[in-house]
């Protein structure tokens, strides 16, 4: 029997959150965090969290599974059980609504702050316009981000300040625009993050690049905003 | 009911996946006051999931390509019932929509000149069939659906796009006059019921797979939009016609793109032949998608399947090379090594056709306006709903989708939905109000679930329901196993109209969502099975032992059933482009 410990709180009824424990017949088959909470939930239909594609693109259903951010579509249980035991509970540091469920809205605001999409101030040709593979290869890494919180939710720096640190998910995504050998907004781009805070609050202590589900970099785009940044202001 | 908040706007739209973002980003543009509700968070969507990329004749991989090779390739995999007049419209209109996203910042794979990279994929062909196979599938290496979703949404952002997010759209509400003006939808957040009022609904929901127990379609894909329009009484097209992707991850149903197989990959049995050869011998592996799910099933049947219990065939990638895996085909080895333990430079992936795609839908014409017959069997147009992507049916699909068109259709009929939908709105539409009680009408299924005091718990219904498409309604059917379906889904109906939702907590109750999802699987699966058991041939992807030829004579039509008295009609299909000449149906083969 798994022993499964989830972090339960409905504003209606609780005055405080709680852990409910549940056990779990897996009958050894290794299945993925998410599974396991489908589960549970068709016992016990009052569990809240979020899901969508149930395999690691759509971002939905990022979580804190014995103390590490990850998510629960992806995650198997040998990837994270210990002592046969799983710990589960909402991405730290965001208001929860319910359960697993938290409230993302932070976490948007900052993403939307850097104004997350293509700016050229050229008129359209008729057909695309032209990119070099070599060119197309600096969004590697970059464009993949599913927002799915897991980076921003484990950085201190984004728990201390998170109206004013923009946060690894949404820097990484300012990067993915400054690459693009199509935007021309670079320098309106740099001159929104000069500020102490936006960029400059990531101490480099990488939790972003260890929970990233997607294997991406927030730490390493960060630091060429940082380098541009620093370019710019000489 | 007087206590219900309304909220006016000039046209909702339902559903922020690539449909719908894209009408939604053409009416921002316009100013007209609009507003998306999604029951996810936008880029949650399912349109993410795509994969191999969005066919359309731009003319980059082959500067001699034709919209009109790509159209006629779109009318023979459809079996012959796509409609002329939408295919023409989707395959010219294209290139104009893609290069839109590509302006829009939608990061393409390139070639060496820079121009956007194009694949080969299934039932591709150049100079009306004649010149060999084409590419003509444009890619963000195997994640073009993510990439242009949130291309889409940071558009829409871009454009102040009003967003309801973790809304969930309940029922649609009509006045006296049979109009659409609005719905009723519920904040997931809070659990607060409003009634949205707006001159024009656009029913952009996506797919239903999860009426089949193994589907390659995300948890969310419940057909909403099709079930309130049921429910309102507004008839269906093709809803027999359901696609199974050849190459579903075998026992997660998690999709591999056909791009695989564009790429150089093919499919093997347990003797390791690459047996597509003798099941098409032109385009083998790349033939459309009902063909190669056939054959796969075939094979598996006749004892060649791969594994201890026979059941599943391999995807051969490793001849590729590790390089090439890796630029073109990044998500699929990873999904390969998570969901199915192989990683696809060293070894075959195992695969078996899973439920993926949805033809039919509310029947449209080009510009998504939804369409009902009259008494004489007339077209008729529904006065304020309209439809857009996989939740319409215009039909440029017919009996059998090809690979990359579903994008294509999500922006080029999403971009013409919202293109009218202005000019509409700027010659003035006025509908008669909605009354109290027709209101009332709308809220009734919810108040039915929040007063349910007892009866069977709405995951275990949903699973019967799973299975029973599964084993009556999947690759190949006959006769008695869809009546005996026919015949539970109905005992189904009268059990799941007294389920229980146990718990009727406001705040984020995903429990009340997925009862509300339950009664919308119902209603796709029972036009499904009802369809189905009606057209009595074998087109596209609708195959019958019973009846296995194709009936030309009876059913060059599309079906229409009819919800109220759950009968099915015929429509006629569009034989009539307006630049070029029809598309005779000819036999079949690849």
């Amino acid at each position: 029997m798994l022993q499964v410990s989830i972090y339960r709180y409905n504003p209606e009824t609780d005055s405080a959150p709680y852990m409910q424990e549940y056990q779990l017949d897996t009958q050894g088959r290794d299945l993925m965090v998410l599974n396991v909470l489908e589960m549970l939930k068709a016992e016990d239909t009052t569990l809240a969290f979020r899901r969508s594609c149930r395999e690691g693109v759509c971002g939905s259903d990022g979580m804190n599974m014995n103390g590490k951010n990850g998510l629960a579509c992806i995650t198997s249980l040998s990837d994270v059980v210990k002592d046969n035991k799983l710990v589960l509970r909402p991405l730290p540091g965001l208001p929860v609504v319910r359960d697993l469920v938290v409230d993302m809205g932070l976490f948007y605001k900052q993403y939307e702050r850097i104004q997350p999409y293509l700016q050229n101030d050229e008129p359209a040709p008729a057909i695309e316009r032209l990119q070099s593979p070599e060119d197309r290869d600096k969004l590697d890494g970059l464009y993949e981000c599913i927002l799915c919180a897991c980076c921003s939710t484990s950085c201190p720096s984004f728990w201390w300040n998170p109206d004013k640190f923009v946060g690894p998910a949404g820097l990484l995504q300012s990067y993915r625009f400054l690459a693009d050998s199509r935007d021309t907004a670079t320098r309106e781009r740099l001159s929104e993050l000069e500020d102490p805070f936006s960029v400059f609050r990531c101490r480099g202590i990488m939790n972003c690049v260890a929970v990233c589900p997607k294997g991406l970099n927030p730490t390493r785009a960060i630091g060429k905003i940082r380098d541009m940044l620093l370019a710019n202001a000489t | 009911m007087s206590n219900m908040r309304t909220l006016s706007f000039d046209a909702i739209i339902i559903g922020g996946g690539g449909s719908g973002l894209r009408a939604a980003l053409e009416l921002a543009k316009s100013g007209k006051k609009t507003a998306v509700l999604s029951k996810v968070f936008p880029t949650r969507s399912h349109t993410v999931s795509a994969q191999g990329g969005i066919t359309c004749a731009i003319a980059s991989a082959d500067p001699n390509d034709d919209w009109r090779w790509h159209m006629y390739d779109t009318v023979k995999g459809g079996d012959y019932i796509t409609d002329q007049d939408a295919a023409e419209y989707m395959c010219s209109e294209g290139p104009k929509a893609v290069f839109e996203l590509e302006h829009m910042g939608l990061p393409f794979s390139r070639f060496d000149n820079g121009r956007i990279y194009q694949r080969p994929f299934g039932g591709q062909s150049k100079n009306f069939g004649e010149g060999g196979q084409a590419a003509r599938t444009c890619a963000a290496a195997d994640r073009t659906g993510h990439a242009l979703l949130h291309t889409l949404y940071q558009n829409n952002l871009k454009n102040n796009t009003t967003f309801l997010n973790e809304w969930f759209a309940v029922d649609l509400v009509k006045n006296a006059n049979g109009d659409v003006v609005g719905c009723i939808a519920m904040c997931i957040e809070t659990g607060e019921v409003v009634h949205v009022k707006s001159k024009a609904t656009v029913m952009a929901t996506g797919g239903a797979g999860r009426i089949y127990a193994s589907t390659t379609n995300a948890l969310i894909n419940t057909g909403d939009g099709i079930g309130m329009a049921l429910r309102a009484g507004f008839p269906m097209q093709d809803m027999e016609m359901w696609q199974f992707h050849p190459t579903g991850i075998y026992g997660a149903g998690v999709l591999v793109t056909e791009g695989c197989r564009g790429e150089g990959g093919y499919l093997v049995n347990k003797d390791g032949e690459r047996f597509m050869e003798r099941y098409a011998p032109n385009a083998k592996d790349l033939a459309g998608r009902d063909v190669v799910a056939r054959s796969m099933v075939m094979e598996i049947l006749e004892g060649r399947g791969c594994g201890e219990k026979g059941d599943h065939v391999f995807l051969k990638l490793d001849h590729l090379g590790e390089e090439v895996l890796n630029k073109r085909l990044p998500g699929i080895s990873e999904l390969s090594k998570i969901f199915a333990h192989a990683d696809p430079v060293k070894a075959p992936i195992p695969v078996v056709p899973t439920c993926h795609y949805m033809m039919g839908g509310i029947p449209t014409n080009v510009h998504g306006q939804a369409i009902m017959q009259d008494a004489d069997g007339n077209d008729r147009i529904v006065n304020g709903l309209f439809a857009c992507g996989e939740a319409a049916c215009v039909s440029v699909h017919g009996a059998n989708r090809l690979g990359g068109n579903s994008l294509l259709d999500l922006v080029v009929f999403g971009r013409a939905a919202g293109m009218f939908i202005e000019s509409a709105l700027n010659e003035g539409i006025d509908y008669l109000d909605a009354s109290e009680s027709d209101v009332e009408a709308a809220m009734k299924r919810m108040t039915r679930w929040n007063e349910s005091t007892g009866g069977e718990s709405v995951a275990a219904l949903k699973t019967e329901l799973q299975s029973i498409m599964q084993n009556s309604f999947g690759v190949f059917r006959q006769e008695d196993h869809m009546q005996e379906g026919v015949k539970k889904l109905a005992d189904l109906r009268g059990r799941i109209g007294e389920a229980h939702l146990v718990d009727k907590s406001g705040a984020f109750n995903t429990a009340r969502v997925e009862a509300l999802e339950l009664d919308n699987l119902m209603e796709v699966a029972e036009a499904t099975a009802i369809a189905a058991l009606e057209r009595k041939e074998s087109r596209g992807a609708h195959s019958r032992y019973d009846y296995p030829d194709r009936d030309d004579a009876n059913w060059l039509k599309h079906s229409m059933y009819f919800p109220t008295e759950k009968r099915v009609g015929k429509r006629d299909v569009n034989f009539k482009p307006k630049t070029v000449d029809t598309f005779e149906p000819k036999v079949r083969t690849y």
